[in-house]
């Protein structure tokens, strides 16, 4: 059991810096833009789809991931200068319906590119295979690894936003934007580097993760739900809060779902507990949800709405 | 114009057989799943359907329109589709879906309106049973049986201990139900994950714990896609796994090595001895380049049933008994063998286990490892009151 648990933990944490990276890049644009950007699920596809192109096409996982991060990064100055920069101000309402337009618009057409069937990229030689934990349980080096990268991105993050000159105007921005534009600071500039930014990271995580998940157009839909609730618990805005928020969902959810029905077959027979375990499992993230909102209406880290 | 509104208000009054058009065309609708996550599915029922029209030309000796439409998985969208092919195109056959759900939903204003519905893949009991209807016809299977064929083989291995796991929904409840009706061995753990899951890290880490005698498991699409890679790169591949609708030539070619030797059960693999298979699968992959699995099969045979019963009855559509009779005697050769249905409209056939393997020219399918079941009928057949 104890073995269990910890194999469980390593994947509770895998899943974790996975949802951080793209929940960091949501919070920014929802936080400091006051964009809300239901197309963020489906820029984690894009990256997914062009580190699988980019790697059949190199042969290597490494040149793949160079080549895919630039080119995801070209996709998202695209479409922040084609769509999103038209949006700014206007109603959350109308970002909402233009973000879902998008979502379909590049569902069809990575479909009419990429076909239908899933993709599927193969694991780096080097990062293949499984170590041995504790008895019989093993854990894929490759998971180990989106853990490793995912923590360093963390951090990277952590530097960038707390200790330099552009962390100190996005902490600003997520403030009082308004003030920030006053002190001339070019808000346009500002945003398209953000969301550029954030594009960035999810195509990122995209391509981290297409090694282990099929690569396939209803993955970003799938993902987006979930990094919704991870940037509501860590408070709008807050690095910090999507952090800890994603790795509070992820180990609620992976930990909940293995051991939410053997704690309930304790105390009732097992095909009840089979019952409410897979009907309580699905929710317990959202129980989670709504419990924090009730302790902290905005989040863990969120600032006060005034 | 006058006459195509009053030729609609027939049909939408249900007045059998009299909405269609006697234009001495044969129309057929298709109505598969072509977008979304599972898009790879309807596709290959698509090409094979329109593959089988293609070589047969003028299919039951008359002019052919097919009509394509994309149910995009939606119930409530498909039905109001099917409606406007049996009513507004005046089809003469209705050919689909891919999902059980949007079956359910397209059942009544196909065969109702007096057009003929062929099922070329979900084939859900309640339309095998008391629900059957003289103008539906399934080319596929019932549901249960690809996963009674599995039970079955866990059974003859002597397994006592098999990890069960499906998607939280009527299919992967209905699937571990018909495992667990040919197969009375212990059970590790019952698992039901959620519908459209991804990464299952946290169930691998269980069976890794349980160290079951086999795995048995229903993941279609997508899910099966991740669920196998995940299985491999986890190190559980010494354990057997065995899956119904997880590895197939849809998956496979995302999955790839990492399925090699899995088990699963089928009525059908692209390697299947016989004259007419070889001839539809070098067809298919040298039109659409990709290895056809059971969906195209199926679809395959949906058109072919089509030109036999319209050859049969001479062109002659309005006679709705007449057309039925030559359907039901399914004068056709199919790539999986033998083929008969029966009282249920419900297919007649072989079941087996198949594997998948990596071909010489690098591509992957399924092969045929053994018959499980010979001239196999679904168990619920005697509920229908058709002869």
């Amino acid at each position: 059991m104890t073995n269990l648990f910890i194999l469980q933990l390593l994947n509770g944490l895998q899943f974790g810096v996975l949802l951080f990276l793209i929940a960091a890049g949501l919070t920014l644009v929802f936080g400091i833009m006051d964009f809300v950007n239901l197309a963020h699920g489906v820029l984690y596809m894009v990256g997914a789809y062009l580190m699988a192109t980019f790697v059949a096409m190199t042969g290597s996982f490494t040149l793949g991931m160079l080549l895919a991060i630039p080119a995801a990064l070209v996709f998202g100055l695209l479409v922040e200068y084609l769509v999103i920069r038209k949006l700014y101000h206007r109603s959350h309402l109308d970002q909402v319906l233009a973000t879902f337009g998008l979502v379909m618009i590049v569902s069809e057409g990575v479909k009419i590119i990429w076909g239908s069937a899933p993709l599927s990229v193969p694991v780096p030689e080097l990062l293949s295979g499984s170590i041995a934990l504790v008895g019989p349980l093993q854990y894929p080096v490759y998971r180990l690894a989106i853990i490793a990268t995912g923590l360093l991105a963390a951090l990277m993050l952590y530097l960038l936003v707390n200790h330099t000159r552009i962390g100190m105007l996005l902490r600003a921005g997520a403030t009082n934007q308004r003030m920030v534009a006053a002190l001339g600071v070019n808000i346009t500039r500002l945003f398209t580097m953000i969301f550029a930014f954030g594009v960035m990271l999810a195509c990122f995580a995209g391509a981290m993760v297409a090694p282990i998940l099929s690569v396939d157009t209803g993955m970003g839909e799938s993902v987006l739900i979930l990094t919704f609730v991870v940037i509501v618990i860590g408070g709008i805005g807050s690095i910090r809060g999507a952090f800890l928020g994603a790795l509070l969902v992820a180990m609620v959810d992976t930990l909940g779902r293995t051991f939410g029905p053997i704690l309930l077959r304790m105390v009732m027979d097992s095909s009840d507990a089979s019952q409410v375990g897979r009907t309580l499992a699905p929710m317990l993230v959202y129980i989670l949800m709504a419990a924090i909102l009730f302790a902290k209406p905005d989040g863990l880290f969120g600032r006060k709405t005034t | 114009m006058r006459r195509t509104f009053l030729l609609a208000m027939l049909g939408a009054t249900c007045l059998s057989g009299a909405a269609m058009a006697d234009d001495g065309k044969l129309k057929i609708g298709l109505i598969y799943s072509l977008s979304g996550p599972a898009a790879a599915l309807g596709d290959q029922a698509r090409n094979g359907f329109l593959l089988a029209a293609e070589q047969i030309g003028d299919m039951g000796g008359m002019e052919t329109e097919i009509i394509v439409v994309d149910d995009e998985r939606k119930p409530d969208l498909a039905a109001s589709r099917a409606r406007e092919l049996v009513e507004r195109d005046e089809v003469d056959f209705v050919v689909g879906p891919i999902f059980s759900n949007v079956l359910i939903a397209i059942h009544k204003p196909v065969t109702e309106s007096g057009a003929i519905l062929i099922s070329s893949n979900a084939g859900t009991s309640n339309f095998a049973g008391e629900e059957c209807h003289p103008n539906f016809f399934v080319t596929s299977y019932q549901n249960d049986q690809n996963h009674e064929v599995m039970g079955a083989y866990a059974q003859s291995q002597g397994f006592d201990n098999v990890f069960l796991m499906a998607p939280n929904y009527q299919a992967g409840i209905d699937s571990l139900n018909g495992f667990k009706r040919s197969y009375t061995g212990g059970v590790a753990s019952e698992i039901f994950t959620e519908l459209g899951q991804l990464d299952f890290s946290s169930e691998l880490g269980q069976i890794a714990a349980f160290q079951p005698d086999a795995v048995f498991t229903f993941m279609p699409g997508g899910m099966g896609v991740n669920l196998v890679k995940q299985y491999t790169q986890a190190g559980l591949t010494e354990i057997p796994f065995l899956s119904a609708f997880t590895v197939d030539e849809t998956t496979l070619p995302a999955t790839q090595d990492a399925a090699v030797g899995f088990l699963g059960g089928a009525t059908w693999a692209p390697d299947m001895d016989n004259d007419a298979n070889r001839a539809f699968v070098s067809a298919y992959e040298a039109k659409y380049d990709h290895v056809p699995g059971t969906y195209a099969m199926q679809a395959y045979d949906a058109a072919q049933l089509i030109d036999s019963a319209v050859r049969a009855v001479n062109g002659n559509l309005g006679d709705k008994d007449a057309l039925r009779a030559a359907l039901r005697a399914a004068d056709f050769e199919s790539p999986r063998g033998d083929f008969s249905f029966g009282n249920n409209q419900y297919p007649i056939q072989d079941f087996y286990l198949v594997q998948a393997v990596k071909r010489e020219d690098g591509k992957f399918q399924t092969s045929i490892v053994e018959k499980i079941f010979e001239d196999y009928q679904d168990n619920y057949a005697a509920l229908c009151s058709m002869e």
